[in-house]
């Protein structure tokens, strides 16, 4: 890699300091050092330091994301598929690559626009700063496609971006400065700018407008949603009170669910490629163990609250399901443990975890207008992060001062 | 009575390059260097001037704001420069070596026959006060003040550190005299605390007339400041002093000898030293003597002190104050391709306490040989939790650094400002993601806190 090193140092001065193209030295900078670990040195205190910086950080967690992704890719060509038949018996398996290349042909250009965008607006406000690109986004890209519908029109992708980036984290000061989840800033966007297009319970499945009769896109959280109506369906056909939730487990089994042969957003419909993630997570310290337990504990607690009330069908659904369907799964894993918008102390995530899942499954079976809660319970938790801290801290402080009194 | 304290929390870091336990003896140097900047905060006001001649144990110049601290000269010479910085400062005070060492003799002096206060003199008057540090804030002690415990860490825990079992070995009479002298000046106890892994010397077993507890655990079990802060923690408005282990050996020798003889036992170790081994000079000497023939390699940074607190000097810079170890690692001054030992690495060679990189894999026996690059930029905070593993107190670390930054004086006092020192959080500086420079951010909110609420 000599010859790199040399284009390197030969062009470093052009961006320097008095150099004709310093302007642009944030650009330069975030490419050199994406290439290169700087050769900056300490200068006092610790001569040494650890090896881990924030872009092995960041590296691990999109490692962690590529379960997520394949499963995406993957599950997205499927429902193409099944959504052009207008089938739903299609077997999973059968097809294998033609769905890997239908489904690939539609997520890809979610994850190019995605990183595009969120990159070009990133090199604006480093030169504008004059600092280079930091790796927040590295991983917000790859998290906004996961998010998104499989359908979802491109250009919405790109202002989604463009907002999350600009107000969800650049106002603030950018990576490290950010009170809520980017990505989930982007989703929470496009769910209340364009509801339309966005909420409802078609939208979920890639293909929409290729649907025929009799057959509509429906997620398992939409249907769930219809259960507090007049109007139950699930997967298109009417079902009747007393045999709605046993209808439901049949058509979108734990099994399905869990391991992902459901319709849904991109990256979430698989529980096993998120758990594949999260193993990655806990094992490297990336992601902390205590809020995705403490999530998933939330959530089950949530799920049990519902069960014991009972009056409709939604809420007879058992929490265990609760946790396969939907986000659940992948915002417990990728997104409330963003250590940025989550709680920082130690107890402060377990608090912030399990309030994080029990409200999300408040939020789905309470408030049907909005089906899908991990996204909405995770972002007001952001928010109310800094107050849990807040007490946590307090209670240290207090520890302190009663050891003063008592000497 | 004694305590005896186990700790979960915290990192040894394996550095090729530990001292074996050979001494030599090395002649005196020719040049010596007293550097105020060795004493935070200290504005010093000479006694001496260019060109006068000194005894060992002559005072060079004492402290501006507290003239009763005296600072005196390890060797007996000319003062050959006194070196100033920007608007005058001086950096350093050089004295050249006249080859006799003659000492500036008091009468030996019994510090069991004496009270607290005349102890306190004798230390004042010869130069040997500095030794004698101050917690809050970590600086020279305050002498006007009465501490409630005096603390001796019988060993360091840091990376490479010399073994005190080793360095104080046969010196249990200079050692205990100087107990007993520290002992007189506070009402309250002397704490010797001692490493519960691997045996303690003599000299620490059979100390008198203190408190000996022991403590279990990774580094930074042997910094005093944890030691203080489990067996007897600081609160607002209480002070605490610590005392190095062999300083406390070198304030007895004054009280044996009456000669203000600073000689000391350093470790000279790192991974760029060939034969690294213990030597015997005095506190100020010149390295270059000592390092002659000794560096392996040639872009190589020489620390005063241990890898994760001392002062970087040149190859014929000057031993530190409080020091007891030069350690030279190499430099880490190239670009590192990311695929093969930058950040998209496999990593082997990488020493790290988060599991991004194998470490964990590799055998306990494996060392390593760690440069100075720091692996990384710059950024905001992002990992939360990372810094609370190596951090054994009941402090948030975080946020007082975040309290710090933001010159939040309430904030800092409530966290626990008063118990820590810059030292406390070498390890946290070492494992932090985002390269921050905490222990910088420490001192700069020690330094706000001591011109506002001291």
């Amino acid at each position: 890699m000599k010859f790199l090193e040399k284009i390197v140092h030969k062009h470093e001065p052009k961006f320097a300091k008095g150099g004709k193209l310093e302007k642009w030295n944030p650009i330069f900078e975030s490419f050199t050092t994406l290439a290169f670990t700087p050769a900056h040195t300490t200068k006092r205190g610790s001569h040494i330091r650890d090896g881990v910086d924030l872009k092995r950080t960041m590296m691990m967690v999109i490692l962690a994301l590529i379960p997520c992704l394949l499963v995406g890719i993957y599950n997205t060509g499927h429902f193409e598929m099944v959504a052009a038949a207008g089938n739903r018996n299609i077997p999973y398996f059968a097809d294998f690559w033609a769905k890997v290349g239908a489904g690939a042909f539609v997520v890809l250009p979610l994850v190019v626009v995605s990183y595009g965008v969120g990159l070009t607006v990133e090199f604006i406000f480093g030169v504008i700063k004059g600092h280079s690109l930091h790796e927040g986004f590295l991983v917000s890209g790859m998290l906004i496609p996961l998010v998104m519908p499989a359908d979802v029109p491109l250009w919405m992708v790109g202002v989604a971006t463009v907002f999350a980036v600009v107000i969800g984290k650049e106002i603030f000061g950018g990576t490290g400065m950010n009170i809520v989840n980017v990505a989930l800033t982007a989703r929470a966007f496009l769910f209340f700018a364009y509801p339309t297009s966005m909420s409802g319970d078609k939208v979920w499945m890639a293909g929409e407008e290729k649907l025929v009769d009799g057959f509509t896109g429906s997620t398992a959280l939409g249907d769930l949603a219809s259960f507090t109506t007049d109007k139950m369906t699930v997967a298109g056909q009417v079902v009747t009170e007393s045999g709605a939730i046993d209808t439901f487990q049949n058509s979108y089994s734990m099994m399905d669910s869990f391991f992902g042969a459901i319709p849904g957003s991109v990256g979430e419909t698989s529980v096993l490629a998120c758990l594949i993630g999260a193993a990655l997570l806990i094992f490297t310290g990336v992601g902390s163990l205590k809020i995705m337990l403490s999530f998933a504990v939330g959530g089950l607690a949530g799920g049990f609250l519902m069960n014991a009330i009972g009056s409709n069908p939604y809420m007879d659904l058992p929490a265990m399901h609760h946790l396969v369907i939907g986000g659940f799964a992948f915002g417990a894993v990728f997104m409330a443990t963003d250590p940025v918008t989550a709680a920082q102390t130690a107890t402060g995530k377990i608090l912030y975890g399990f309030f994080g899942g029990l409200l999300a499954i408040l939020i789905r079976v309470l408030n049907p207008a909005y089906p899908e809660g991990v996204m909405l319970s995770i972002l007001f938790m952001n928010i109310m992060a800094p107050i849990i801290d807040h007490y946590v801290i307090q209670a240290n402080v207090k520890r302190r001062l009663k050891r003063l009194k008592t000497a | 009575m004694s305590k005896s304290i186990k700790l979960n929390k915290g990192l040894d870091i394996r550095l090729i390059g530990e001292a074996k336990a050979v001494k030599s003896e090395l002649s005196l140097p020719k040049m010596v260097s007293v550097k105020p900047s060795d004493f935070h905060n200290m504005t010093p006001r000479m006694v001496v001037k260019e060109g006068e001649t000194v005894k060992a144990g002559g005072i060079l110049f004492h402290d501006k704001y507290t003239e009763s601290i005296k600072y005196a000269s390890p060797i007996s010479g000319t003062v050959k420069a006194v070196v100033r910085g920007e608007k005058r400062r001086i950096l350093e005070i050089l004295i050249e070596s006249d080859g006799q060492q003659s000492y500036a003799e008091a009468a030996p002096a019994k510090p069991a026959d004496m009270t607290g206060d005349q102890v306190k003199e004798t230390l004042l008057a010869a130069g040997l006060w500095p030794f004698i540090n101050q917690r809050p804030i970590d600086v020279v002690a305050d002498p006007s003040k009465a501490p409630k415990a005096i603390f001796v860490s019988a060993f360091s825990s840091a990376p490479l550190a010399p073994d005190y079992n080793f360095v104080l070995q046969g010196k249990g009479e200079e050692f205990q005299t100087g107990l007993d002298a520290l002992a007189k000046m506070t009402s309250g106890k002397v704490h010797l605390t001692i490493n519960g892994k691997g045996a303690s010397d003599e000299v620490f077993k059979n100390a008198k007339g203190v408190q000996i507890n022991t403590i279990t655990g990774k580094h930074p079990a042997g910094n005093v400041g944890t030691q203080i802060h489990h067996i007897d923690p600081i609160n607002k408005g209480e002070f605490v002093w610590t005392v190095n282990a062999q300083d406390v050996a070198i304030i007895g020798r004054y009280f044996l000898t009456g000669k203000y003889d600073v000689r000391r036992t350093i470790a000279l170790s790192g991974s760029e030293i060939n034969d690294p081994q213990y030597f015997e000079t005095i506190s100020g000497a010149n390295v270059a003597d000592l390092l002659a023939g000794k560096i392996a390699s040639d872009n190589v940074r020489v620390i005063s002190g241990n890898v994760l607190t001392g002062d970087k000097i040149s190859k014929d810079g000057y031993l530190g104050f409080y020091h007891n170890e030069v350690t030279v690692i190499p430099e880490g001054d190239q670009l590192k391709f990311f695929m093969t030992k930058g950040w998209f690495g496999p990593g082997f060679d990488k020493f790290s306490n988060s599991k991004t990189f194998p470490t964990w894999i590799l055998p306990k026996s494996k060392k390593f040989r760690l440069d100075t690059n720091t692996n990384g930029e710059e950024r905001a905070f992002v990992v939360t939790g990372e810094l609370d593993r190596v951090f054994p107190f009941d402090i948030l670390p975080m946020q007082l650094v975040k309290a710090a930054i933001t010159d939040d004086i309430d904030g800092m006092e409530n966290l626990g400002i008063y118990e820590v020192a810059p030292e406390d959080f070498a390890l946290c500086e070492y494992v932090c993601t985002s390269k921050i420079d905490i222990q910088d951010k420490i001192r700069q909110g020690l330094d706000l806190i001591a011109s506002e609420c001291m």
